[in-house]
């Protein structure tokens, strides 16, 4: 029976130890420095990079995470509080459907409501459209974290004379602040490679923009566009791409381990 | 007696500043007539549809040390939280009767719950500091209250020199005070209720979770700061109630298992010359 789960166990591994091994053997031989730090070039044209999708992706991401982020740690802590009352219940339900609704679907929503009024396709669009796909992770992470902390600090800070808010803002929400950060980090990692929406929204540039109201490249669409390419130059990029997204997304959630559980160890807070 | 001695040794440090009382020796009695703190008139609390606790009536004399004991379920935590109103935050209990402090209804539902906090402040069975440094355990409830930020090291030394902590916790003050021992967690709780000057501080079970060392540092705390605040102190533990309580509340269940008042008087008629029966078999073993 436990030789079932171990078996089971490797064979969960597995697919993750063959994707990372797979995409830097497929990746490397196409990334060089140039790559990081160059624009694409046309078919043809060597030495083409991806820095305008390294940059669209982290002013997409970092858009939704700005918008995402405060937005769901105030309706987990809503949530939280009334987890008794049938809102909090009704909250949990809309939080799960939410979760359940395809990336693609939310892109077709986000065109309506972002680029058709906009008339074009922008960074703004694809920004909003991840900011969707992250808000339901951000809750339920958050939610499940400030569950643990224990009501009796609540009740120490009331019993000080502090308004429910202020034991929120100075006590609950700090203790459970790793956890959160590293559902946080969960919900960054899932927009960062989230393609199919940002065929509706942020749409692809292969010029560098910065601007959050012209179009913008990001990293899994760039995958998308390279892999479908009829160009053997193109598809070894998509490799190349591929697993420089890998390597900072995981680099991203090292860094945030690194840091909150540097903190944890300080003041013994809640983790996950 | 030993704690007095340990009280009158020097070891402990000042209580805070303002308080000029001499210590007595606990369980003496009221040395003359003591004014009432907290005048409670038929306090009854209900969860729901159970009564835990039925027509309370008591007077909280000020400066001393109330103890409540009684049977686990009679009540006695549920009387202390409802003095600072920490049963509001329990869905479907109800409170009726008077708890008067200072000419005021403190149980009214239009009462300033906050400022009854400040004032009545509490201390809990287990010990619960927040999962922050010992500094800012003891300044949080100032800072909430409008201390100046260059004020708050002078208000965190005296606080902490009141709880005759400083010594152990001067050197380490910015460390988090989840590392410290289960006993100085409990006078570091007792440290930070202190630091907002409250007139009251009520303590439930503050020693069930304490080894005996921390159970006695917690005891000799509790003897300094009676000359500065009204202390209720619920506790399971008789010996306990007979070492640090100058009055003492027993109180027991009705067959509906509602708690009630059964006897109140100086601890040490409590202990020697119960009027009631039901005390006389409590307080000497013979049940609960």
């Amino acid at each position: 029976m436990l030789g079932l789960a171990g078996l089971a166990a490797f064979l969960a591994v597995l697919p993750l130890a063959w994707i990372i091994v797979y995409v830097t053997q497929a990746g490397l031989p196409a990334l060089t420095l140039d790559f990081f730090t160059n624009l694409p070039t046309p078919v043809g044209v060597p030495g083409g990079g991806i820095i305008n999708a390294i940059v669209g992706s982290a002013i997409t991401v970092g858009l939704g995470l700005l918008l995402a982020g405060p937005v769901g740690t105030l309706v987990a802590i809503y949530a939280t509080a009334n987890a008794e009352r049938p809102i909090g219940t009704v909250i949990r339900f809309a939080t799960d459907t939410l979760s359940g609704v395809p990336s693609i679907v939310m892109g077709i929503f986000a065109y309506t409501i972002v680029v058709l009024p906009q008339r074009h396709f922008s960074a703004l669009a694809g920004g909003v459209v991840l900011a969707f796909i992250m808000l339901p992770i951000v809750i339920r992470s958050t939610e499940e974290m400030l569950k643990l902390v224990p009501s009796s600090l609540r009740e120490a800070s009331l019993a000080l004379g502090a308004a429910e808010w202020r034991t929120w803002r100075n006590v609950l929400v700090p203790a459970a602040w790793n956890g959160i950060l590293t559902g946080l980090m969960l919900a960054v990692a899932r927009a960062a490679g989230e393609a199919a929406p940002m065929l509706f929204t942020a749409f692809g540039n292969p010029f560098m923009s910065v601007s959050l109201d012209q179009p913008i490249a990001t990293l899994p669409h760039t995958i998308y566009i390279y892999a479908i390419s009829p160009y053997e130059d193109w598809r070894a990029k998509a490799w190349a791409t591929a697993l420089v997204l890998i390597i900072l997304v995981l680099a991203l959630n090292v860094a945030a381990r690194y840091v909150t559980g540097r903190r944890a160890r300080k003041l013994g807070t809640v983790t996950r | 007696m030993t704690l007095a001695t340990q009280h009158d040794s020097g070891q402990s440090s000042l209580p805070a500043a303002g308080s000029a009382a001499p210590p007595r020796p606990p369980g003496a009695g009221p040395a003359s007539a003591p004014a009432t703190r907290i005048a409670i008139h038929n306090l009854t609390v209900h969860y729901g549809t159970f009564c835990a606790v039925r027509n309370v009536t008591l007077d909280i004399p000020a400066n001393q040390v109330t103890a409540i004991i009684g049977p686990s379920g009679c009540g006695k935590s549920t009387v202390v939280r409802s003095l600072n109103r920490m049963t509001d935050l329990v869905p479907g209990a109800r409170v009726s009767g008077e708890a008067i402090l200072d000419g005021e209804n403190i149980l009214r539902p239009e009462v300033d719950v906050v400022n009854v906090r400040r004032r009545i402040g509490m201390v809990f069975q287990r010990p619960n500091p927040f999962p922050k440094s010992i500094y800012d355990n003891v300044a949080y409830g100032p800072r909430l209250h409008g201390v100046r930020d260059r004020d708050l090291d002078e208000v965190v030394e005296r606080t902490l020199r009141g709880a005759a902590l400083w010594d152990e916790v001067k050197d380490k003050l910015h460390q988090s005070a989840l590392a410290l021992s289960g006993g100085q967690q409990q006078r570091l709780c007792i440290a930070r209720a202190m630091a907002v000057e409250p007139e009251v501080i009520l303590m439930d079970e503050p020693a069930s979770a304490i080894d005996p060392i921390g159970t006695l540092r917690i005891e000799e705390l509790i003897a300094d700061l009676r000359a500065t605040y009204t202390i209720v102190i619920v506790t399971h533990n008789m010996q306990q109630a007979s070492r640090v309580s100058d009055v003492t509340a027993f109180f027991t269940m009705d067959e509906d298992r509602a708690g009630y008042m059964v006897e109140f008087g100086p601890t040490i008629e409590i202990f020697t010359n119960p009027r009631n029966q039901l005390t006389e078999d409590y307080v000497s073993g013979r049940f609960g």
